[in-house]
């Protein structure tokens, strides 16, 4: 296919592919970057957030507190730093949970036979026929608030998108022409598994997992604000939007305004990186 | 050693059967030729043969054992139509051919493939390269019956009569057993010693009406 066809054609095939490539590696490395400052400066400014200064209440954004000071004088910036750190620790373990529990049950389904598939498949659609926001909040509810309950909670309810991509994947790996010649040629399963399975499923079940990290942040935070998620010694973004509110009626905007772009800014951005991710483990791309 | 395929039947469909009641015995020194229009069958038996797909009813034995049933290395190979369905995308070519069972430099001298060729991917090399890699990979040691489904489609005239020219050889020294599936008479009349020609009951009714 290469060594024939015009020189020109293809190089400028190939110079496009490479700027694209190098421009999405780019979001992703700006991407990550970015989340992972937000992370550690939260858990860094972690006294600072709690730090009350009553010399101080209630400022306007300025110089020295770009997102003003809250009702007892604790510094926005760092709260809502902190608070997005503490989200994104939750988000970060429930979605690895969900992870878990999708490839488990995706291979469980694919693989185990037609009863277990159609359990595990009848599961699936027992999650997703129900309201996202309402099955978070029933189990919260009933394992009780909390941070143990949201994580649980946002776990549970996030695993069958990732689950059905699994379980379509390796079925249609099983049909691959190549993976059945493997076992002709005296492949054992195990090896078959390793060298031509993991390869292809992983990346797709690292971009699924990434792509889970907005869910979860926005959903934890989502129950949060509800009243049923962490409590109130857990700030999460969700705890400080909250407690914004009742004071949004006096007047004091930016209690809420910045948190919450900050929150929409980090979901935006994990999006924005499991799409990157997503584009540069592409199956055509594996050749690099 | 003697192939035997007996009372095959096997549809995809309920109710559509694309193999009806087949037989066939082949002996490890024939070449036996199978000739049947496109969408009749020719890939579906091949399968049945090395046992990828098991028959509806009837078995197909190897020296009286049931080849579907066979573990490990399956001494019945097929090759396949659509070279490029049949590696992995994601493994360079010397970790395709190491699949194999062992097979020789001499093979891989034989079907005309460069050294230069083993560490790049499917996706860099042509379609005929890389049949010529599925050609070698099927060739391994205890290979004893080779079949060739439409092998020599994307190959330019001369290549073709190289990669023939070797097989042969091969499966003469080697005793082994050929089953060649083209749509090519001249190289029908060139491989095989006796040809059979598939046809299906719904096939058939057609083709009279
Ligand atoms: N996996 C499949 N599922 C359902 N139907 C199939 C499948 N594979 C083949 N068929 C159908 O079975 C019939 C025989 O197919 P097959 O591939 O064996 O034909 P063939 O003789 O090899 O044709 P060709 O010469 O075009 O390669 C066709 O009508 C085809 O559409
Ligand atoms: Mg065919």
């Amino acid at each position: 296919m290469n060594n024939t066809g015009s020189v020109t054609i293809l190089q400028k095939y190939q110079r496009k592919r490479l700027n694209q490539r190098s421009q999405t590696l780019l979001v992703l490395a700006f991407g990550s970057i970015f989340l992972l400052a937000i992370t550690v400066i939260g858990t860094l400014v972690g006294d600072i957030a709690i730090t009350t200064n009553f010399t101080q209440k209630n400022f306007l954004p300025q110089i020295a507190h770009p997102f003003g000071t809250d009702w007892l004088g604790r510094d926005m910036l760092a709260r809502t730093l902190k608070g997005m750190s503490i989200s994104i620790y939750i988000g970060l373990f429930a979605s690895v949970i969900s992870a878990v529990i999708a490839a488990i049950l995706g291979a469980a389904a694919a693989t185990l036979g037609k009863k277990v598939d159609a359990v595990i498949t009848w599961f699936i659609d027992l999650v997703m026929g129900i309201p996202h926001l309402l099955l978070l909040i029933l189990i919260s509810y009933a394992i009780g608030r909390g941070t143990f309950g949201v994580v649980v909670a946002v776990a549970i309810s996030h695993w069958p998108v990732l689950t059905r991509i699994i379980r379509g994947e390796i079925l249609q790996l099983k049909e691959a022409n190549y993976i059945k010649i493997a076992g002709k040629l005296g492949q054992s399963k195990m090896k078959i598994v390793v060298k031509h399975m993991i390869p292809h499923v992983f990346p797709q079940f690292l971009v699924g997992l990434v792509l889970l990290f907005p869910h979860a942040i926005l959903h934890e935070a989502a129950l949060t604000f509800l009243g049923f998620g962490l409590p109130p010694e857990q700030p999460g973004i969700g705890i400080i939007l909250s407690e914004s509110m009742k004071y949004l009626s006096l007047g004091m905007w930016w209690l809420a305004l910045f948190p919450g772009m900050v929150l929409m800014t980090t979901v935006l951005l994990f999006d924005l990186v499991g799409g990157s991710l997503r584009k540069m483990i592409d199956p055509h791309s594996a050749q690099e | 050693m003697r192939l035997e395929a007996k009372g095959i039947s096997f549809g995809y469909k309920k109710g559509v059967k694309i193999l009806d009641q087949f037989q066939i015995t082949i002996e490890n020194h024939e070449r036996v030729g199978i000739v049947a229009p496109s969408g009749f069958g020719k890939t579906t038996l091949c399968q049945i043969l090395s046992g990828y797909i098991k028959p509806a009813s009837g078995q197909v034995l190897l020296d009286g054992k049931d080849i579907y049933k066979i573990q490990g290395y399956c001494p019945v190979q097929m090759i396949w139509q659509h070279p490029e369905k049949a590696v992995n995308p994601r493994l360079r070519m010397k970790d395709i051919i190491a699949e194999g069972d062992g097979i020789d430099e001499r093979i891989m001298d034989g079907l005309g493939i460069e050294r230069d060729w083993l560490n790049r991917f499917p996706g860099e090399l042509s379609g005929g390269e890389v049949q010529r890699f599925c050609i070698a990979r099927a060739l391994g040691k205890r290979t004893k019956f080779l079949i060739a489904d439409e092998i020599s489609t994307m190959l330019d005239l001369i290549t073709q009569s190289q990669v023939w020219n070797f097989l042969l050889t091969e499966v003469a020294e080697r005793k082994i057993g050929l089953i060649v599936v083209t749509h090519s008479n001249l190289l029908m009349e060139r491989i095989a010693t006796r040809q059979v020609v598939l046809s299906s009951e719904p096939a058939k009714s057609l083709l009279f009406h």
